[in-house]
């Protein structure tokens, strides 16, 4: 199953889906203020804010000319909004570096379980480094993880000082000849400023041990989040520099759609979406399949 | 800092110009801005519009309170909307009335469920109650484990059974809560998706089995607009009781709150401040309603300014004013006024839109004010009621008295003469408590 199935399956559950809404919205193939009112509401309602549903609109207001299929228009200067840099799954790089930034209960353990299982899919050896050493049971969380995707867990005590962690995963990763690193972190509110500077502290760690730094930071994002997902990402921006989002719970009725303020107004790619809590349920981003979803268009419209 | 409260109170004066009910031309602004506000806050775009056209409706034609424009006043009657959807000035407490009275919890995954959970067990172990907590998420690694181990820092004991089946749990915590005499059980369940028909179906049976005193929904504070369909979806399955509101020691405005509580008519009962185990705290809507719409606590100000700027002697420097006395011995004492109001630091935090702290130095603005009033209060009497007098020798010397330039001395002479004039503006509108509008606008 591809990644349109995965997320239309997903996006589908919700048997009223607002999207469905805008196949009728364009059957009257007019582009009328009822109509824009409307499409307004649609794509308010999937998180992109005012300001992304505005640029959206009045590009769509210029682009389309009476008789075109407005529906698919739409779709692609939706899909032109979000950028995709998927991670590397098959890096030349060794040690590669994989930094897991988020607030608390974004999904930043199981995407990371995520991840392991795709790399050791693909041959390579993981190490998962357990940076949480605040939240209670958040190691034996990552060493279930652990055991369940065959990668190394470098764990200490609950507790103890996350970047000490860190340096002994990346002493491990090096020593050991192992491919991939991936470094959870406890879950923190992006206002909290010692736990932002707890996160800078790892991130100089790795920048010391490790020649260019970490070669990924991602900020995983609760799919849920309204606006002030733009806040956080700008904040963790700020403190580590991430590289990208993982956009998570998308087989939700959510729909990810503050994705679009991120992009384009923050220039912060999408990595990858998780839709589901199963170890494979973690996928390349498709910006194009993603915005047909949204609207609730078949794959052969594209 | 003084030159844009002034330019505040410029547009405050210009809005004002004898409005005394709000009409729909003279509250469009004000209407666009706080539906704009609301979608801001994340508050349900279907929610946002039947609010706002319902308040239009019943504050138009409405009488403007005398020191508000009618901006202000479409907005504070928004704002006491609010408070009431929120559920009205008073939190509601959690009614357990069985022993042992059940709570349960249930929600997205990542809610802060568990969290919350040893939250309340400690809350009510600190009450003398004695809760026993249950661990009913068979389902993430390890989250009963995180359970056992909030369990031990609080000292409350967590029952897990076998680890396995939710429900062969709860019933068998049912007995050991009975057995050994806990007055309080508090049933933690998994994270699911409010479409997931199964896992919806084990929660309403676990629901069912213990038909619990108290069932909560934990939400997360920064969820956007599908909050009301979770949050309905879970209401319909499990008819729930109430809300608690986590991580709202974030920075997130928080319009899920008024989203939920609107479609599904349930409470806010406690919300989550934080990651230490006594941060769970009673709903005040009051607090929330300036925070969802992003006016700061912009109505605390303007209660401060009724209070603190005496209606005597504000009419009695709008008579001053009237009759064209208005001197810098007057400028003194409105300078003074402000200060009452509190440090500026503090107003501005009550001022909207989230005013960057580094885009104002406040510093220097109390600076500038102490400076003012260090400057006119080394005037005579004489020369405070007919600056005019102020020639170079008379400034020399009071720039020596106050420890300042001719330079500033110019400036403060500067900002009171633009406040006459702004006062002339004024004029027509008679012997109102303008000084009630000074530092703000909305």
């Amino acid at each position: 199953m591809g990644f349109f199935d995965d997320l239309k399956k997903g996006l589908s559950k919700a048997k009223e889906a607002i999207f469905d809404n805008i196949k009728s919205i364009f059957k009257t193939n007019k582009l009328d203020e009822q109509t824009l009112d409307e499409l307004q509401e649609l794509l308010i309602m999937s998180d992109m804010g005012m300001q992304s549903a505005d640029n959206i609109l009045s590009a769509l207001k210029q682009r389309y000319t009476q008789g075109e299929d407005a529906l698919k228009i739409l779709r692609d200067i939706m899909a032109e909004n979000l950028s995709c840099q998927p991670i590397n799954l098959s890096p030349s790089k060794k040690p590669y570096v994989i930094l897991v930034v988020g607030v608390n209960g974004s999904g930043k353990t199981t995407s990371i379980a995520k991840l392991a299982k795709l790399y050791a899919q693909s041959g390579r050896s993981v190490v998962l480094a357990a940076g949480d050493t605040f939240r209670a049971a958040a190691i034996e969380q990552l060493k279930t993880w652990g055991e369940r995707t065959g990668a190394t867990v470098i764990a200490h005590q609950n507790g103890s000082d996350a970047a000490a962690v860190v340096y002994d995963a990346l002493v491990h990763t090096k020593s050991k000849d192992k491919d991939i690193l991936i470094i959870d972190t406890a879950g923190r509110l992006h206002n909290k400023s010692n736990l932002m500077d707890e996160l800078k502290k790892i991130k100089r760690t790795i920048d010391k041990e490790i020649s260019g730094g970490p070669d990924e930071v991602i900020l995983v994002l609760d799919g849920t989040t309204g606006q002030n997902g733009i806040v956080q990402a700008q904040a963790f921006k700020e403190a580590v520099d991430i590289t990208g989002i993982i956009i998570t719970k998308l087989d939700g009725t959510a729909k990810g759609g503050i994705a679009f303020a991120i992009n384009t107004e923050l220039h912060i790619p999408v990595k990858m979406i998780g839709i589901g809590e199963k170890a494979d349920d973690l996928k390349i981003f498709e910006p194009k399949a993603y915005c047909s979803a949204l609207l609730g268009m078949e794959e052969s419209d594209g | 800092m003084f030159e844009n409260l002034q330019k505040k109170m410029a547009s405050v004066f210009k809005t004002l110009s004898g409005k005394g009910r709000i009409s729909e031309s003279n509250i469009k602004e004000a209407v666009n801005s706080v539906k704009l506000s609301l979608l801001e806050a994340d508050v349900n775009y279907k929610v946002v519009k039947e609010l706002v056209e319902k308040l239009k409706v019943e504050s138009i034609g409405a009488k403007v309170m005398q020191s508000l424009s009618p901006d202000q006043e479409f907005i504070r009657i928004v704002r006491d909307e609010l408070v009431e959807i929120m559920g009205g000035k008073e939190p509601v407490k959690l009614d357990l009335k069985r022993n042992p009275a059940y709570i349960m919890l249930a929600g997205l995954q990542g809610s802060g469920k568990t969290t919350s959970a040893a939250k309340l067990a400690k809350m009510y172990k600190e009450k003398g109650r004695k809760p026993l907590l249950v661990a009913a998420d068979t389902y993430r690694p390890a989250a009963i484990e995180q359970l056992v181990q909030l369990g031990r820092q609080i000292d409350v004991p967590v029952f897990s059974g076998d680890r396995k089946n939710a429900l062969e749990i709860v019933k068998q915590a049912k007995d050991f809560a009975i057995r050994n005499i806990h007055d309080i059980v508090i049933i933690d369940t998994a994270g699911r998706l409010h479409i997931d028909s199964d896992m919806m179906a084990e929660v309403r049976k676990i629901h069912d089995m213990v038909n619990p005193d108290e069932t909560l929904m934990v939400v997360d504070s920064m969820m956007g607009q599908d909050a009301v369909r979770a949050a309905t979806e879970f209401n319909n399955q499990l008819e729930l009781s109430g809300f608690i509101i986590t991580k709202l020691d974030g920075d997130s405005r928080g319009g899920v709150i008024i989203s939920i509580r609107y479609v599904t008519s349930k409470p806010i009962k406690l919300v989550g401040l934080g990651e230490k185990l006594d941060n769970l705290e009673p709903f005040y809507a009051e607090r929330y309603a300036g925070r969802v719409l992003g006016m700061g606590d912009v109505l605390t100000l303007i209660e401060k300014v009724e209070k603190e700027v005496q209606g005597e002697e504000a009419e009695k420097a709008a008579q001053k004013f009237l009759e064209n006395k208005f001197d810098l011995e007057d400028f003194l004492q409105q300078l003074k006024q402000i200060k009452k109001l509190g440090p500026l630091s503090q107003i501005l935090e009550m001022l909207p839109g989230n005013i960057p702290k580094e885009n104002v130095d406040i510093a220097k603005g109390e600076k500038q004010m102490k400076k003012m009033e260090a400057i006119i209060q080394s005037m005579t009497p004489q020369e405070r009621k007919n600056p005019k007098v102020l020639n170079f020798s008379r400034k020399q010397r009071v720039a020596k008295g106050s420890g300042t330039s001719l330079q500033e001395i110019n400036k403060v002479l500067q900002s009171y003469e633009e406040m006459k004039k702004m006062m002339k503006q004024f004029k027509s509108m008679g012997k109102k408590k303008f000084f009630g509008k000074m530092p703000f606008n909305m």
